[in-house]
C-alpha cells in the first residue's frame, strides 16, 4: 500500500463545547448537585478530567420520580398540538446547538467529531422533529382511536450515543404523554446534562423530564421505583435480563434494545468496493461501539482472499487519533474498563488459534485506543465469534452456499441487525427474509433514521424504536 | 332408520343408551405433539372430572420430558410454517373452521360436561370458537398491511418494515373455559406465523383435545401446534425457562404465580404476554382485537439503496 497523503490537522477547538467547571442533576425543573457521588468525567482520548458531575443518589431518584409524576397529569392533558410545539422547539435548539453538542459529545466520549457531527447531533435533531409530528396525530397511529401515555417512564441509556439515545428515548415519550426520569451513562453524562439545559430553555413545565446522571445504582433505583409505570433500556443484553427480571410481572412496561453479533453476509457477485467500505462502515463506525455493528464477516469462499486483501488495503488508509480533527475514522475507546474488554477478548481470539491482523497504526501515548483489528481463520465456536465485543474488531468466517450464510448467520442468541452484499435482487429478499434480525440492511450498513423501527429479536431485546412503531412501546393497552 | 335425538350424543361417551344396547368406544385422550398423539413417556394419567363429580375421562400427564420434546418439534415445524403464504396459513385456519363445526354437537357436549354446563351454552361456546378461527383464518394475509409499511427515511434508500412471527410461542391455556379461551389464546399465534406449545386448562382439557384431533386434519403441518396435558404448576416453569422458546402466555396463569414465570422467562429474554386481570374480566366473548397478534410479532425493517 503507498504511503498515506500527509493531512493538515483540522482540529474543532475544545472551547466550542463551553465545558463547564462543576455539572449535577435536573430535577422538577431545576438543576443542582446529585446527593451521590461526585465523579470525574474524563476525555477518553486523553485520560483529562473534562468536570466534575455531582451524581444523583436514591433519594434524588425519589424526587425525580414524584416530580415526574405530578407533571404527568398536565403534561398528558395538554392537547397534543401544544406537546408538539415544545419538541419543535426542542428540535431547533439542537439544530441551533449542533457545533457545541457535537464537539462536547466527541470529548466526552471519544468519537470522531465527524461522527458526531454529520450523525448523532442531526439525526438526535431530527428524531425530536419527527416524534413532535406525531404529538397531534397519535389517533391515526394504529393504536386505537384515543390512545394514553403509560405515565411515568424511566430510561436508561448507554454511553456509545449518548445525545442520539437520550433523543430516541425522550422524544416518543414526551409525544405520546409520558414524563421521563432518564440516567445518562456514567461515563458520558455530558451531552445529556446540556439536553436538559435546552429542555429548561424550551420552557417545558418542570418535572415533565428528568436526568439523573450517575452509575448502575442509579438506574437500578429506577427500575425499581414503585412510581415508575414503564422501563426503557438500551446497553447490554446481560444487564437487559437483570432488568427484566426486576420488573417480572410488576406491570410494569418495559422495552428493551439489547446487544447483537451481526452479520454482514458478502456473496461472490457483491459491488467488492462498496462491499468493503459497507463492511468497514459496519465494524469500524464509533469504534465499533454499536450495538448492531456488523461484528461478523460472512464472506462467500470462492472471494475470501481477495476480499480479505481489499480489506486490508482499506484499512490501511483509516486515520485512528484525536477524535477532535475532522480528518479523524477511528477516534478513543470509550473508556478503560471498555478497552480492557476489548483487549481481553482479542487476546482469546489468538488464543483460540484465530490469525490477528491490524494495519500498521500508531497509537497516542495518553488514552484509550484499540487499534482497527481483523481476525480471518475464525471457528463459529470461538468467543470472538459469538461474543459482542463491542469494539473495532472484526471476525472473519467463510460460506459456500446461502442456505449455509443463513445459518451461520443466525447461529446465535442475539437479532438486532445483518447485512447482505449482492448484485442479484432475489437473492436480496431471499436473505432477508430468512435472517431473525430486526434491522436487514441491503448494499448498504448502519443506516438511521427516525422513521425506520429499530430493535432485535430473540436476546437482542424487544420494542421498536423509531417510526410509527416506536410509538407503542410509550401507549397504554 | 331412525336418527338418533340430538340429546343423546350429549351423554358422555361410554355409556349405555337407552337407544341401543351397543357398548361404546371410547376415546383415549392422549398428547398431540409433533403430528402425533403419544401418550405422556412418562406413563402417568390424571383423573379429569365433570363439576359434579362424574369421571370423564383419564388425560395424559404429561411431563418435562413431553414438554422437551414438544419445544423441538415447534421449533422444527416453524421454519416451514413461518414461511407458508399468509393465504396458505389463512386456508389453513379455515379448514379447521370447517373441522370443528363437522364435529360441533361432539365439542358441545365435552364443554357441557367439562363446565357442567348445559347443552345450549356450551354450543353458543362452540360456535364462538368457530367463529374466531374464521376471523383469524381472515386475519392471515391482513396483518402484515397493518403493521407494517414503508417508512420514508430522509436518504436515497428503500425501506420498509413488516411484522414476522416471533418463533415458539409457549402458551398456558386458561383455566377457566375449555375451548372457547382455549382457542382464542392459540390462533392469533398460529395466524401469524408462530409455532405453539400449549399447556391445556388442567381441569378440563379434554375439549383442547378433541380440538388437536381435529387440527390434525386440517393440514397444519405437524408440530405447529402442540398440546400438552396435565399440572400447569409442573409444567410452566420448564415452558418459561426454556432456551428454545421465544414467546411466553402467561393468560392462563394467576398473577401471583406469575412472577417466578416471568423471571425465569427473562433468561433469554422472553417476549411475556401476561394480560391484567381487568383485561381477563372482560372474557373472550367480544370482539378480540389485535394485541394477542400484535404480541408474538417482531418488526424487521429492511433497507436497499435507490440508484441506477
Amino acid at each position: 500500500m503507498s504511503k498515506l497523503f500527509e493531512y493538515a490537522p483540522a482540529p474543532e477547538s475544545p472551547s466550542i463545547a463551553r465545558l463547564k467547571p462543576h455539572y449535577g442533576i435536573f430535577v422538577d425543573g431545576t438543576f443542582r448537585a446529585g446527593r451521590g457521588e461526585a465523579v470525574k468525567t474524563v476525555n477518553p482520548a486523553t485520560e483529562e478530567p473534562l468536570a466534575e458531575v455531582a451524581e444523583a443518589s436514591a433519594a434524588d431518584v425519589d424526587d425525580a420520580v414524584a416530580a415526574a409524576r405530578a407533571a404527568s397529569e398536565p403534561w398528558a392533558g395538554l392537547p397534543g398540538s401544544v406537546r408538539a410545539k415544545y419538541l419543535f422547539r426542542i428540535a431547533r435548539a439542537i439544530q441551533e446547538r449542533a457545533r457545541e453538542l457535537a464537539v462536547l459529545e466527541s470529548l466526552d466520549n471519544g468519537k470522531p467529531i465527524r461522527e458526531s457531527r454529520d450523525v448523532d447531533v442531526p439525526t438526535a435533531a431530527a428524531h425530536f422533529f419527527y416524534y413532535a409530528g406525531w404529538a397531534d396525530k397519535l389517533g391515526y397511529a394504529g393504536f386505537g382511536p384515543n390512545p394514553r401515555p403509560i405515565g411515568v417512564a424511566g430510561q436508561v441509556i448507554p454511553w456509545n450515543f449518548p445525545l442520539l439515545m437520550a433523543a430516541w428515548k425522550i422524544a416518543p415519550a414526551l409525544a405520546t404523554g409520558n414524563t421521563v426520569v432518564l440516567k445518562p451513562a456514567e461515563t458520558t453524562p455530558l451531552t445529556a446534562i446540556t439536553l436538559a439545559e435546552i429542555i429548561a430553555e424550551c420552557d417545558l413545565p418542570p418535572g415533565v423530564v428528568n436526568v439523573l446522571p450517575g452509575g448502575p445504582a442509579v438506574g437500578q433505583a429506577i427500575v425499581d421505583h414503585p412510581g415508575v409505570d414503564k422501563i426503557a433500556f438500551t446497553g447490554s443484553t446481560a444487564v437487559g435480563k437483570m432488568i427484566q427480571k426486576s420488573v417480572a410481572a410488576s406491570g410494569k412496561r418495559l422495552s428493551l434494545e439489547l446487544g447483537g453479533k451481526a452479520a454482514n453476509i458478502v456473496f461472490d457477485d457483491a459491488a467488492l468496493d462498496q462491499a468493503v467500505e459497507g463492511i468497514v462502515n459496519g465494524i469500524f463506525f464509533n469504534q465499533g461501539h454499536v450495538c448492531c455493528a456488523g461484528s461478523r464477516l460472512l464472506v462467500q469462499e470462492s472471494i475470501h482472499d481477495e476480499f480479505v486483501a481489499a480489506l486490508h488495503d482499506r484499512l490501511a488508509t483509516l486515520r485512528l487519533g484525536d477524535p477532535l480533527d475532522k480528518n479523524t475514522d477511528i477516534g478513543a475507546i470509550n473508556s478503560a474498563a471498555q478497552l480492557a474488554r476489548i483487549r481481553e477478548l482479542a487476546d482469546s481470539g489468538v488464543a483460540e488459534g484465530a490469525d490477528r491482523w491490524s494495519p500498521e497504526c500508531a497509537l497516542p501515548e495518553r488514552g484509550f485506543w484499540f487499534p482497527p483489528t481483523v481476525f480471518t481463520g475464525v471457528s463459529p465456536a470461538t468467543r470472538i465469534a459469538r461474543e459482542e465485543i463491542f469494539g473495532p474488531v472484526l471476525s472473519v468466517l467463510t460460506f459456500r452456499t446461502p442456505g449455509e450464510a443463513i445459518e451461520k448467520a443466525n447461529n446465535t442468541p442475539y437479532g438486532l441487525s445483518a447485512g447482505i452484499w449482492t448484485e442479484k435482487g432475489s437473492r436480496i429478499l431471499w436473505m432477508a427474509n430468512r435472517l431473525r434480525a430486526g434491522v436487514v440492511w441491503a448494499n448498504t450498513f448502519n443506516r438511521f433514521d427516525p422513521t425506520s423501527p429499530f430493535g432485535g429479536y430473540k436476546e437482542s431485546g424487544f420494542g421498536r424504536e423509531g417510526g410509527r412503531h416506536g410509538l407503542e412501546a410509550y401507549l397504554a393497552h | 332408520m331412525p336418527t338418533k335425538p340430538a340429546a343423546a350424543k350429549t351423554k358422555p361417551a361410554g355409556k349405555k343408551t337407552a337407544e341401543s344396547d351397543r357398548v361404546a368406544v371410547r376415546k383415549t385422550y392422549k398428547l398431540y405433539i409433533g403430528g402425533a398423539f403419544p401418550r405422556s413417556e412418562s406413563g402417568r394419567s390424571y383423573p379429569v372430572s365433570s363439576p359434579d363429580g362424574r369421571l370423564l375421562a383419564h388425560a395424559a400427564q404429561a411431563s418435562r420430558k413431553d414438554l422437551r420434546e414438544a419445544v423441538v418439534a415447534a421449533r422444527k415445524a416453524f421454519g416451514g410454517w413461518s414461511r407458508a403464504t399468509a393465504y396458505n396459513r389463512g386456508q389453513i385456519l379455515y379448514r379447521i373452521a370447517e373441522m370443528m363445526e363437522g364435529r360441533r354437537e361432539q365439542f358441545a357436549a365435552e364443554v357441557a360436561a367439562a363446565d357442567g354446563a348445559a347443552i345450549g351454552p356450551a354450543l353458543a361456546e362452540v360456535d364462538a370458537a368457530i367463529d374466531r378461527w374464521v376471523w383469524y383464518a381472515g386475519w392471515t394475509d391482513k396483518w402484515a398491511q397493518i403493521a407494517g409499511g414503508s417508512n420514508p427515511v430522509a436518504g436515497p434508500y428503500f425501506n420498509f418494515s413488516l411484522p414476522e412471527p416471533a418463533g415458539v410461542v409457549g402458551v398456558i391455556a386458561p383455566q377457566d373455559s375449555a375451548l372457547l379461551a382455549f382457542v382464542s389464546v392459540v390462533a392469533p399465534a398460529l395466524a401469524t406465523g408462530n409455532s405453539v406449545v400449549v399447556v391445556a386448562a388442567a381441569d378440563k382439557p379434554l375439549p383442547a383435545v378433541s380440538l388437536s384431533e381435529a387440527m390434525a386434519t386440517s393440514d397444519l403441518p405437524g408440530g405447529v401446534l402442540n398440546l400438552l396435558t396435565g399440572s400447569v404448576s409442573e409444567l410452566a416453569p420448564w415452558l418459561a425457562s426454556h432456551r428454545d422458546v421465544n414467546c411466553l402466555d402467561l393468560t392462563g396463569v394467576a398473577p401471583p404465580e406469575r412472577v417466578a414465570l416471568a423471571e425465569a422467562a427473562a433468561d433469554n429474554v422472553k417476549r411475556v404476554y401476561a394480560p391484567s386481570p381487568a383485561d381477563l374480566a372482560q372474557g373472550f366473548t367480544g370482539e378480540p382485537g389485535t394485541a394477542r397478534l400484535a404480541a408474538f410479532t417482531e418488526t424487521k425493517t429492511v433497507w436497499h439503496p435507490m440508484g441506477v
